[in-house]
């Protein structure tokens, strides 16, 4: 069922083993694992040749975020086909290549195969997606696993700077491909390809087709690197031989043909389709193959190449795209060649390329060099690799009886045809095509030939390589011979691959040209006569074979192009203002003011919260159903606004945080005024044990000093601040004010009792219709707990050696740290109080022992009470750790340590473990996560009890607030 | 009362804005107690105060207030208790080290 998604998914899988298989087998090259997988994956890509051939296609989809339109739709046509079987079967010569290539005692093979199990995966999943979504996530993933392959060695300056090129131009295209999916996906409403294709004549006269199609260009050239986005492909070669032929050559650099290819069936019959595919595809080819003439570096010479060929295939796409204007009809079939040929192509160059890369990596590997002007006379020594080479380059500069020759004869043959075209204005410009590609191929000729005559023939020269040279071994050769075999194989023999899959691809890319059942006709031949294309190919060896001989005369030709005028100079400079730029407006604003910082976010929430009242019209004032309101009301709101009024204007700190815990007291009156009974009780123990918490860190900070600020400086702080205040008073107002609709509050009351077992309306939403946020709340809480823990421990007493070694650094800052700002004698007071923890109060010592009992019972009342009275675990908790917390004030926190000795933080995890327990458990009875139950029994002594799951979940609670109050306080008491 | 209350809730947030805004460390978290406050009486407001009896079933009442914000304010307390104190301890730690507790200069020093 879901075999082709099995495909596109088992490379990730297996990517995750991969550094534990390097780990487990250390003795075995991981490579020849990983082998197993494009091997396997080939061999059942190989299988639907045949289901292809006859008409159908496989269609398989799998739910993804359907609200969004988006499935993770696999299809396979002889497009998607083609593909998988290029990028596993030459995945897998590539992964036999680097086990020879790559020493594992030298590399880490592990993330080399990590990433490229990755990339194939990703590459796989561009091929076989329906859905343009997923599609496009997919090719995201290839830019960034060629990101991470061409910084394989990330400790090179070079190997960094190709590897972000790449990725930025590659993203850059992937970001415009996805706005030109969008811009389909509004004028159709899906982004299945197919359904598109379908709704095709709708959607063709709208003003958002050409952008759409434009932004999609971009996507296919800037990552099939054609000009001028094609700059980061040679820079792509500092990553390992095997990625450079297997990602930079044979498979990644075609997506973006591939893109072009599937997207065909709907933007094929424009004009501008055809003009720009055709133009960028043939400017690319010749630019391309004369600039690789000039390189000196065997990669680079490379480089250049792959963008030409791959300008090539682009041109040749475009040229058949026209054959789509005439329509379904005998006509548009005599037009079909440049089709054709662009896949026949596309194989060929896969095999001869991927040969002369892996040549490149041999030549390299042996003799320490890929200098061309270093290398030469290796053809005694490397005899095998020199066949391949030759064999490879020859089938490359088009020179019969390689597959080359036949594909580029096409080419010739199609370019030609497009002159005699009387459509979109080619009876003026197309003669420029055969033009092009002529100059383009003669240039291809050279360069074909300095990659083989300059690198194995001509003197050795041993002293300028690292030592001497000799043949490799014959595993690393394999690969080599398997695709120098293809490209005399499928010389000889071009028809194997007619009807098998060049046919099917083509009824994939041109559905429009052929009924259903019907197939193109496919026939590839060495001899049609003496036609221009044959002539052409003549002219083109007989000019090439000359420029060649002649190189020495005309090359200095290049140096005179100057350096300033490049595409990369453009975009090194492009890259180098925008980061001066952004550098400039970042410091500007982000200049490390805390204050600047919350100055920008309250004045955006002010404008923000101040354009919706204006725009919404929600300035509304309460006018009926205010409750009414008292002279003690009025009284205690007086009181709450002058507290909170004098804050500010305190100059002690005691009296700022007395006043601030005032405050707190006051809120908690409003709350016993407002029905509030839960909240009153614990706004009042959370305020005490903080006033206590606020009175122990008190010591540790220094005294409040008049702040010494300029006036604007405070103006502005003020302005902000009432602005906040004035716009908050507007939304209490507004929502307090209108009542758009009613509140939900009908259905906790409802069924508190009857579904949650309880009487205590907030407590039962706590602890069963909310839970999952309070199960979070006390897990943030034990988060803070312990970052408060490791904020104290971990850098004073720190276990492990780094800590110790960054506190004996600091020494000298701490013991330099209790003098400032206070005196000797107030250190010492200081020093006593916090080490001890203790006061000498007799009555408050004597009393304490009687209190502490009362107020555990009045906590453990609270605690079981709060189901159905005010109470509840947090009250509960609190209220303990504020029994224990008068213990350690009127005693010391040894006497709690020793009373109770427990590791708080152990009562945290246990309180934690209890609450996910009991979510969990739900599961045991089929019921959703933390569903609560309750019941009531009979029980021996205590008669009819309720006895309710929910108890126990707030027994987690309970004991996790409990946990987390006394670890924060004991560790702030006893931090010295 | 809603409108007395607002009025309130608004001053309060004005004093904790500018106090948060202040340069010392103790100041602003104070600053953000307050806030919390503002927070929760504004909850409450919002809810439409005394508009009947405490949300406890036991006590047979026709109508009772809305519970809801007040199971939010109940986890906002609990909560804030925490992050005052995590505040707390960054805060004196942070001047130990740096020995400085203007924001100003926790600035020039982390510029370094």
């Amino acid at each position: 069922m879901y075999v082709l998604h099995a495909a596109i998914i088992i490379p990730f899988l297996f990517a995750i083993f991969v550094p534990l298989i390097r780990k487990g087998l250390p003795r075995v090259h991981t490579g020849w694992i990983v082998l197993a997988i494009p091997t396997l994956l080939f061999a059942n890509f190989l299988r639907y040749l045949p289901v292809i051939q006859s008409d159908t296609s496989q269609s398989v989809s799998l739910p993804w975020v359907p609200s969004l339109g988006i499935n993770f739709t696999v299809y396979l046509d002889g497009l998607s086909l083609l593909f998988a079987l290029l990028i596993t079967g030459i995945g897998a010569l590539v992964v036999l290549y680097s086990i020879f290539y790559l020493d594992p005692a030298k590399e880490a093979i592990h993330r080399f195969y990590l990433y490229l199990m990755i990339f194939m995966g990703a590459m796989l999943g561009i091929v076989l997606s329906d859905n343009m979504i997923v599609l496009y996530t997919f090719w995201e993933l290839t830019s960034i696993s060629s990101f991470l392959l061409i910084a394989f060695w990330y400790e090179r300056d070079r190997s960094r700077y190709g590897a972000l090129k790449s990725m930025l131009i590659t993203v850059l295209g992937g970001f415009a491909m996805l706005a030109g999916f969008i811009l389909l996906h509004s004028m159709t409403g899906t982004f299945s390809i197919r359904e598109t294709i379908a709704v095709l004549s709708d959607i063709q006269g709208q003003s958002l087709f050409l952008p759409a199609m434009l932004l999609i260009l971009l996507g296919a050239f800037t990552k099939s690197a054609q000009f001028p986005f094609h700059i980061w492909l040679p820079d792509a070669m500092e990553a390992p031989t095997p990625v450079s032929a297997y990602l930079h050559s044979a498979t990644m650099v075609k997506a973006g043909i591939y893109l072009v290819a599937r997207f065909s069936p709907i933007f094929a019959g424009q004009a501008e389709w055809f003009w720009i595919v055709s133009t960028v595809g043939i400017v690319t080819m010749c630019y391309g193959s004369i600039l690789a003439v000039k390189q000196t570096d065997l990669k680079a010479l490379l480089a250049y190449s792959t963008i030409s060929q791959l300008g090539l295939i682009m041109s040749l796409f475009g040229a058949g795209s026209a054959a789509v204007y005439y329509g379904y009809g005998n006509e548009s079939l005599l037009y079909t060649t440049a089709t054709m040929a662009a896949i026949f192509h596309l194989i060929n160059h896969a095999t001869f390329k991927g040969a002369l890369f892996m040549v490149a990596g041999i030549v390299d590997h042996e003799t320490g060099t890929r200098d061309l002007r270093r290398l030469g006379g290796l053809m005694n020594v490397m005899p095998i690799t020199f066949t391949v080479a030759g064999v490879s380059a020859f089938a490359m500069a088009g020179i019969p009886p390689f597959n080359g020759f036949l594909s580029k004869e096409l080419f010739l043959e199609a370019m030609v045809e497009l002159s005699h075209m009387e459509m979109f204005r080619l009876e003026t410009w197309g003669i420029l095509f055969p033009i092009m590609a002529f100059v383009g191929s003669v240039f291809t000729f050279v360069y074909s030939m300095i990659l083989v005559f300059k690198t194995f023939r001509g003197p050795l020269q041993p002293d300028k390589l690292g030592g001497t040279p000799h043949e490799a071994p014959i595993g690393m050769l394999i690969s080599p011979i398997v695709l120098g075999l293809c490209v005399v194989g499928l010389g000889l023999f071009p028809n194997v691959l007619s009807y098998s899959i060049i046919e099917p691809t083509m009824r994939a890319v041109l559905p429009s040209l052929v009924a259903s059942g019907e197939h193109f006709e496919v026939h590839i031949s060495f001899w049609h006569g003496i036609t221009p294309a044959f002539l052409m190919t003549i002219g083109i060896i007989a000019l090439g074979t000359i420029m060649y001989l002649l190189l020495k005369r005309w090359k200095g030709i290049y140096s005179k192009y100057p350096q300033a005028l490049t595409w990369n100079n453009l975009y090194d400079g492009i890259l180098k203002w925008g980061e001066k730029a952004s550098n400039a407006l970042t410091e500007k604003y982000m200049n490390g003011s805390v204050h600047s910082y919350l100055i920008y976010i309250f004045v955006f929430m002010i404008v923000l919260i101040g354009t919706v009242f204006i725009r919404a019209d929600g300035l509304s004032l309460l006018t009926q159903g205010a409750a009414p309101i008292s002279i003690y009301e009025i009284i205690l709101l007086i009181g709450l606004v002058a507290t909170a009024v004098a804050v500010p204007f305190a100059g002690k700190r005691l009296t700022a945080i007395i006043m601030t815990g005032a405050v707190g007291y006051l809120v908690t009156l409003f709350f016993v005024l407002f029905r509030a009974p839960d909240l009153a009780l614990t706004q009042m123990i959370v305020e005490t044990v903080s006033v206590s918490l606020f009175l122990l860190c008190f010591y540790h900070m220094p005294e409040l000093r008049r702040e010494i600020v300029s006036n604007r400086y405070r103006i502005v702080n003020i302005i902000v601040a009432v602005g906040v205040g004035v716009v908050m008073t507007f939304v209490a107002l507004a929502a307090s004010g209108s009542s758009t609709f009613d509140s939900i509050a009908t259905f906790f009351v409802e069924g508190s009792h009857d579904l949650g077992g309880g009487d205590n309306i907030v407590n039962v939403i706590l602890v069963d219709f909310r839970g999952f946020d309070t199960m979070l709340e006390i897990t943030v809480l034990a988060i803070a707990s312990l970052g408060i823990y490791s904020l104290i421990q971990l850098q004073v007493k720190g276990n492990d050696a780094g800590a110790r070694i960054h506190y004996l650094r600091n020494k000298d800052v701490q013991t330099h740290r209790v003098d400032v700002g206070r005196t000797r004698r107030e250190t010492s007071t200081v020093q006593r109080n916090m080490t001890q923890f203790k006061s000498n109060d007799v009555i408050l010592e004597t009393s304490t022992k009687v209190i502490v009992f009362i107020i555990l019972t009045f906590a453990l009342y609270l605690f079981f009470a709060g189901h159905n009275n005010p109470g509840g675990g947090f009250v509960g908790g609190l209220m303990t750790a504020s029994a224990l917390i008068l213990l350690a004030l009127a005693f010391n926190a040894e006497t709690v340590r020793r009373i109770l000795p427990v590791d708080y933080r152990t009562v945290t995890a246990v309180g934690l473990s209890i609450a996910y327990a009991t979510g969990i458990g739900s599961f045991f009875f089929d019921a959703p996560f933390l569903s609560q139950t309750f019941g009531y029994f009979e029980l021996p002594f205590l008669g009819k009890t309720e006895l309710a799951t929910a108890t126990l979940f707030d027994l987690g609670v309970f004991l996790t607030v409990l946990g987390v109050t006394m670890t924060i306080i004991l560790q702030i008491g006893e931090d010295r | 009362m809603e409108v007395w209350m607002s009025i309130a809730v608004g001053i309060l947030f004005a004093v904790a804005v500018y106090l948060i805004l202040s340069r010392s460390l103790l100041r602003i978290i104070l600053g953000t107690s307050i806030l919390t406050h503002g927070v929760h009486l504004l909850l409450l407001t919002m809810s439409r105060l005394k508009s009947g009896a405490p949300p406890l079933l036991g006590e047979e009442s026709g109508s009772y207030v809305d519970p809801l914000p007040q199971a939010l304010i109940l986890t906002s307390i609990v909560i804030n208790f925490g992050v005052t104190a995590f505040f707390f301890v960054l805060a004196y730690r942070s001047y130990l080290k740096l020995k400085t507790d203007d924001m100003e200069e926790v600035k020039m020093e982390s510029d370094e």
